[in-house]
């Protein structure tokens, strides 16, 4: 009873919530915008080195966002990878003798590899770029990893270590560079603009999948190996 | 009322639904549902807003983009550290009265 009574009162709560959070979005949605940012953005479009405006905004006048998003995301990678011991990304439990899946998982994985090629280079002027490239190029690990594809070149340490940090160091490294040479942190050169945003965002899918796959392997916690709580690893 | 406007509304009406699950709900992964509800209403919100005159404006689009990406990462390490405390502790909520009090 007490508890129904409690329910009722926090479900009272989230209607304010929302009743409130309504009329502020109706308020906002009544007031015309101080800065036209459409307009801004396609005035400077010619500078950004790409076509398509979202990527313009990712990557170059708003790369702050990206850059700092990247490091989020190597962080959440890193901490995934150090609360559990995986020996590798490949799990010798899942490896599979079906013939049918093999034969599908041979077709697939080129296609979504390309498919993430395809994603990455799209970017530059309609839908596409390092992040959907990056998920794609994830699931492609997480579907050789249940399906049980050997992935034995892909072992926690210094190499995934490397991988999961790429994305990060180069963008932080261009970032600096243009710095010290003179303009402003993360203002890229125009006449190597298209170049430099072409490299931030490959090694980007990289670092991406990356973090992704981590984090997918190291959700799992095998009984067998991890010590409990108390216990000497 | 445009379309986009009930976008907006309906991001409102999720951010809702997802406080009221985040507070309600005691199982660990049914918080974390909850808690991505209430980030997809912020998005939803958000993309609505910015296009409402017409033209989807590409700045909201690329921070909302920003903002799924590093929501994905964030999810998946409360997945891991979630899993982790379980196998640490046996349980699946944070009160282990709780669990208790729901099985009456």
């Amino acid at each position: 009873m007490r508890r129904s009574v409690g329910t009722c009162a926090v479900a009272g709560v989230c209607l304010a919530f929302v009743i409130t959070l309504a009329l502020a979005v109706l308020d906002v949605a009544e007031t015309p915008a101080q800065v036209d940012l459409p307009g801004l953005l396609s005035e400077s479009m010619g500078k950004s080195g790409v076509e398509h405006p979202v990527t313009a905004v990712l990557l170059n006048f708003r790369s702050y966002d990206t850059l700092l998003e990247i490091g989020v995301l190597v962080i959440a990678g890193i901490a995934g990878i150090s609360v559990s011991r995986t020996t590798s990304l490949e799990d010798p439990e899942l490896r599979t003798t079906d013939t049918l899946l093999y034969a599908l998982q041979r077709w697939f994985v080129p296609l979504m590899l390309v498919l993430a090629g395809y994603l990455l280079w799209a970017g530059a002027d309609r839908p596409g770029g390092a992040f959907q490239a990056g998920a794609v190029l994830a699931a492609t690990g997480v579907m050789m990893r249940l399906g049980g594809i050997p992935m034995d070149f892909l072992r926690p340490g210094t190499l995934l270590r490397l991988g999961l940090a790429l994305g990060f160091a180069v963008f932080l490294l261009i970032a600096l560079a243009s710095a010290i040479g003179g303009g402003a942190f993360l203002a890229y050169p125009p006449a190597v603009a298209k170049q430099l945003i072409v490299l931030i965002e490959t090694v980007l899918t990289l670092s991406i999948a990356m973090v992704l796959l981590a984090l997918f392997v190291s959700a799992p916690v095998n009984r067998a190996e991890e010590p409990g709580e108390g216990e000497s690893p | 009322m445009s379309a986009s406007l009930l976008y907006a509304l309906a991001g409102v009406v999720l951010c809702g639904i997802g406080l009221f699950g985040f507070i309600t709900l005691a199982h660990l992964l049914r918080k974390l549902l909850a808690f991505n509800l209430i980030g997809s209403g912020v998005f939803l919100a958000l993309v609505g807003l910015a296009q409402r005159h017409g033209e989807p404006d590409p700045v909201p689009q690329a921070l909302v983009l920003t903002g799924i990406v590093v929501a994905i990462a964030a999810t998946a390490l409360a997945v891991v550290l979630i899993r982790r405390y379980f196998h640490l502790s046996g349980l699946t909520t944070l009160k282990p009265e709780i669990r208790e009090d729901r099985a009456e």
